[in-house]
């Protein structure tokens, strides 16, 4: 019913008898998002709004500078090679990809003349070929002329296995031809719903081909400009020391009036969040700093009469617990966490139910996140159309012993359930990490009121997060019963975020504990349902599916979320940034600037 | 004197060796690699992360990668870091010039403080002054860098608003540059200097008190000799023995930086790039320091003896 309505509108928008505004207000009224509405309206015929980020200065530069400290500095400024998000942060200072994402989560065309879509001829129906039109008159910093030549190189520059880079799976099912000079098609192998992934945002970042085209493959570490960036940015590259200090001066050329408003940029790095927050809020030493990962009532004090204030940027970022479904205390050919194993006491929904009653968000949210963080039930928070609204969560000690006692987990001499003489112990692992620890605590504390004996486990990020197939404690060979961690959303759309959880995705000895299913969690109806959205246009049907996965996910408590995070930034009282919880920190660069 | 010094050498080589390969097993079996960041992003498929693994030869067994480290090394070439992909070397040099002004300034004021208070605290043994010396030099040396540099930071920034605690090197010259320059110094210098000094202090002055007692000493009084020319000719050359060696030992640091305190104020010396480094399981950057600091310390080793023989001729060399 609400399907031909909306189907109605679209028409009408179309026709000119509905203004675009308003159907984003009713989408808005009906509970849906702007960036929804207006990606219906794009799939459905009408091109995408671009709704440019609030700028007003008038005149480019006088600004003075921009200071800017990241706590773990840039060790790299090829955006290809870009491993962290501080190394795309950095690299995007000088290079510039053909879209990004704005504050609300839209497209915003960089050195795009237009965002595609199907009445601008930019979109087919089939969604498997995306025409870019590329901006007439870019310029690179040392002058050469920005064209398609340049985009189809970056494709076959990250696509080469030998080059190793790191974005070789944005440009991967997919070839780019140029049209003309300033046109460029994209072929998907597969009908691809969300094409926005190649040439935007952070592993979009276009490299000049006059300077990397010798360096394509296995030279691309020599390449004299991973070190000295030529790029089409605001700002011209001036001095970079991997780790510590970048530094870069106005583009009098820039392609965009008025921009930028500084003079010059820099980008510190080292030290730790909290020193971070403090030269920004409270000495006013520097303009900005980076993922403040600081608990919120540190803060909250600084705060108190500074010379700054906190940001946040909301976005998909999921902290949750995953529940292991194989046994991983059972060796079968080698292998814990097997698939030929189930877990003995895990495999009960009744025991996965009652630890998802036993997690205290509030609490949590409360002692540890602040305004860093919002409770879900949702394994998937956003865009707000994917969200689901059939699910929620809560506390109660008092239900999950309940829900134990009716499944035969009966409290023994110790207070610990046990049934058939296994004892409910969990093995609760996470990374190392401040918050994750408290969260820990709180998370045993509850069940130990419950009778579960939880045991804690915390590995350093960097062993923990690491794909070396000798090392026992990463997250995806999961020797535990239950993990802990972040699983950030790099943009607009669940596919990519989703997909995990295939059962085809299963982490295993064979594939080399690549598989992305670390839970082990196998389910036909997710599957199907994930299938059919990879191909789905229809973007109703499409969101349909995914709450659906998100749904099957709840229902069979696969993963406890614990908190829906918000990127958190500190920011100088008087500079006007411009963020995205969908995007990189510095993604919409060209539109800062300050206000007295 | 010469085939002293070649012998000593040929020595250092079998020792180094063994220290880099020490280093470079325990490196190795350390778990996790730099690409962990990879791990939880959704568009970077796992593929690509054990692509780059295998790419850069971590999948190799450890015997393999110790030889082509050892031979690229014997040939100068001392790899890239797998974070940045930058020449190990560059990136050596670019943070060595900060680590020698930061590091070296508060040693020269370490020295400065402590060679006057200790010798003259040792002239005059449990007088007032020496009590003082002595209350300082405990309390300097039981409070670390990480509490005193933060301490400073909230006097001296973020109540008096005084200094800068980010260290920033912004190309420039002129007074006005210098100025900031030594500025933003000031506050990690005076944090590792005092430190140092406080138990520079007490070594001093108890090498001095040692010798102040000898009959030699009191010889040269009995001959007449100025109060002023029996302590520093007499007395402090034979007292600084055990002080250079100290001195030489710390020289390796002046180098090798000063991890907390860089970390605490953002200086882009070695220690951070160490830190840094070791965080990001960078094995060539950790191996680089490491080695070049064991290398250090053999070097100033030697040093230190070969001065032991010009302070105190009849120390002799075989």
């Amino acid at each position: 019913m609400f399907d031909n309505n909306l189907r109605g509108m679209i028409d009408d928008v179309k026709d000119g008898r509905m203004d675009r505004r308003a159907f984003v207000k009713r989408m808005i009224a009906v509970g849906l998002t702007a960036p929804m509405a207006n990606q219906i309206l794009a799939i459905g015929g009408v091109a995408m709004a671009q709704s440019p980020n609030p700028y007003k200065p008038t005149k480019r530069g006088g600004g003075g500078p921009l200071k800017l400290l990241w706590w773990q500095g840039p060790t790299l400024l090829n955006p290809h090679f870009a491993t962290g998000t501080k190394d795309q942060d950095g690299s995007r200072l000088f290079y510039e990809p053909l879209a990004s994402w704005d504050v609300d989560g839209h497209l915003n065309p960089i050195l795009a003349a237009e965002i595609p879509s199907i009445q601008n001829g930019g979109l087919t129906a089939d969604a498997k070929t995306v025409v870019w039109k590329l901006k007439p008159g870019v310029k690179w910093h040392d002058g050469k002329p920005f064209t398609a030549d340049d985009v189809v190189f970056n494709w076959e520059y990250a696509s080469d296995p030998a080059t190793a880079a790191v974005s070789s799976g944005t440009y991967s099912n997919m070839t780019v031809e140029k049209v003309d000079d300033l046109t460029v098609r994209i072929k998907f192998k597969d009908p691809t719903p969300f094409w926005a992934n190649a040439f935007v945002g952070a592993y979009g970042c276009i490299i000049p081909k006059h300077l990397f085209a010798e360096y394509k493959g296995s030279k691309s570490r020599e390449a004299p400009n991973n070190l000295k960036p030529v790029g089409t940015s605001p700002y011209k590259f001036v001095e970079f020391k991997p780790g510590d200090l970048i530094r870069g001066e106005i583009n009098n050329d820039y392609h965009m009036p008025n921009r930028p408003y500084f003079d010059t940029i820099e980008m510190k790095g080292g030290g730790d969040a909290v020193s971070a927050a403090r030269a920004v809020i409270q000495t006013g030493e520097y303009d900005f700093a980076w993922n403040i990962q600081v608990e919120d009532e540190v803060l909250l004090r600084l705060e108190k009469g500074g010379k700054g204030k906190t940001l946040y940027a909301v976005g998909g970022d999921i902290e949750f617990i995953a529940i292991n479904f194989t046994d991983p205390n059972t060796e079968v050919d080698g292998e814990r966490s097997s698939m030929k194993t189930k877990h003995p006491i895990l495999s009960d929904p009744a025991v996965r139910k009652a630890l998802a009653l036993l997690v205290d968000r509030e609490s949590v949210k409360k002692a540890i996140y602040g305004r860093a963080g919002r409770t879900t039930a949702n394994y998937l928070n956003g865009p707000e159309e994917f969200v689901s609204k059939n699910t929620k969560w809560e506390f109660s000690v008092e239900k999950a012993s309940a829900l134990l006692d009716q499944a035969g987990w009966k409290p023994g001499a110790d207070g610990i359930r046990e049934k058939d003489g296994k004892k409910l112990k969990l093995l609760y692992q996470t990374s190392i990490n401040g918050p994750r620890q408290k969260t820990q605590a709180i998370v045993k504390q509850a069940c130990q009121k419950a009778g579960i004996d939880v045991e804690l486990k915390s590995v350093v990020a960097s062993v923990f997060f690491s794909s070396d197939v000798a090392n026992p404690d990463t997250y995806s060979k999961f020797y535990a019963d239950i993990e802990m961690f972040q699983i950030p959303m790099t943009q607009p759309d669940p596919a990519l975020h989703m997909r995990r959880y295939l059962s085809r995705n299963v982490a295993t000895k064979e594939n080399k504990w690549q598989g992305q299913n670390f839970p082990r969690w196998v389910n036909k109806d997710f599957d199907a349902a994930i299938d059919a959205a990879d191909t789905e246009t229809d973007p109703i049907k499409r969101a349909d599916l995914y709450i659906k996965c998100n749904d099957l996910m709840w229902q069979d408590t696969v993963v406890i979320p614990v908190m829906h995070r918000l990127a958190v930034e500190a920011c100088s009282n008087t500079v006007r940034p411009a963020l995205s919880g969908w995007a990189n920190q510095t993604d919409n660069l060209q539109d800062w600037y300050r206000e007295a | 004197m010469s085939q002293y010094i070649l012998r000593r050498l040929m020595i250092a080589i079998p020792s180094l060796l063994g220290i880099s390969l020490v280093l470079f097993v325990v490196l190795a079996l350390a778990p996790g690699d730099p690409f962990s960041e990879l791990a939880t992003n959704p568009n970077v498929p796992p593929e690509v992360q054990a692509a780059l693994r295998a790419k850069f030869g971590l999948d190799d067994p450890i015997y393999l990668r110790y030889l082509h480290w050892l031979a690229a090394m014997a040939q100068g070439d001392w790899g890239f870091s797998f974070v940045s992909r930058v020449d190990v070397d560059t990136l050596i040099l670019q943070r060595l010039p900060t680590t020698l002004y930061v590091v070296g300034s508060s040693q020269l004021l370490a020295l400065l403080i402590a060679i006057p208070v200790g010798v003259y605290a040792a002239t005059r043994p449990y007088s007032i002054f020496d009590q003082l010396a002595n209350t300082f030099a405990f309390i300097g040396f039981s409070l670390p860098t990480f509490f005193t540099g933060i301490l400073f930071i909230l006097v001296f920034s973020v109540k008096l608003d005084w200094l800068p605690f980010v260290y920033t090197e912004v190309p420039g010259s002129g007074i006005k540059w210098a100025i900031e320059m030594i500025r933003q110094a000031i506050m990690p210098v005076m944090v590792l200097g005092l430190f140092q000094a406080a138990s520079m202090t007490r070594f001093v002055r108890s090498a001095m008190l040692d010798v102040i007692r000898l009959d030699y000493v009191t010889t040269a009084r009995a001959k007449g000799l100025g109060q002023a020319k029996v302590i520093v000719k007499h007395v402090m050359r034979n007292a600084m023995i055990p002080v250079v060696t100290l001195i030489a030992l710390q020289m390796p640091a002046v180098f090798g930086g000063a991890i907390v305190t860089e970390q605490i104020f953002r200086i882009p010396g070695i220690g951070s790039l160490l830190i840094s480094s070791i965080l990001a399981n960078d094995t060539p950057v950790v191996m680089a320091v490491t080695f070049v600091f064991a290398c250090l310390v053999v070097l100033f080793n030697l040093i230190a003896d070969v001065l032991y023989g010009w302070l105190d001729p009849r120390i002799s060399f075989r």
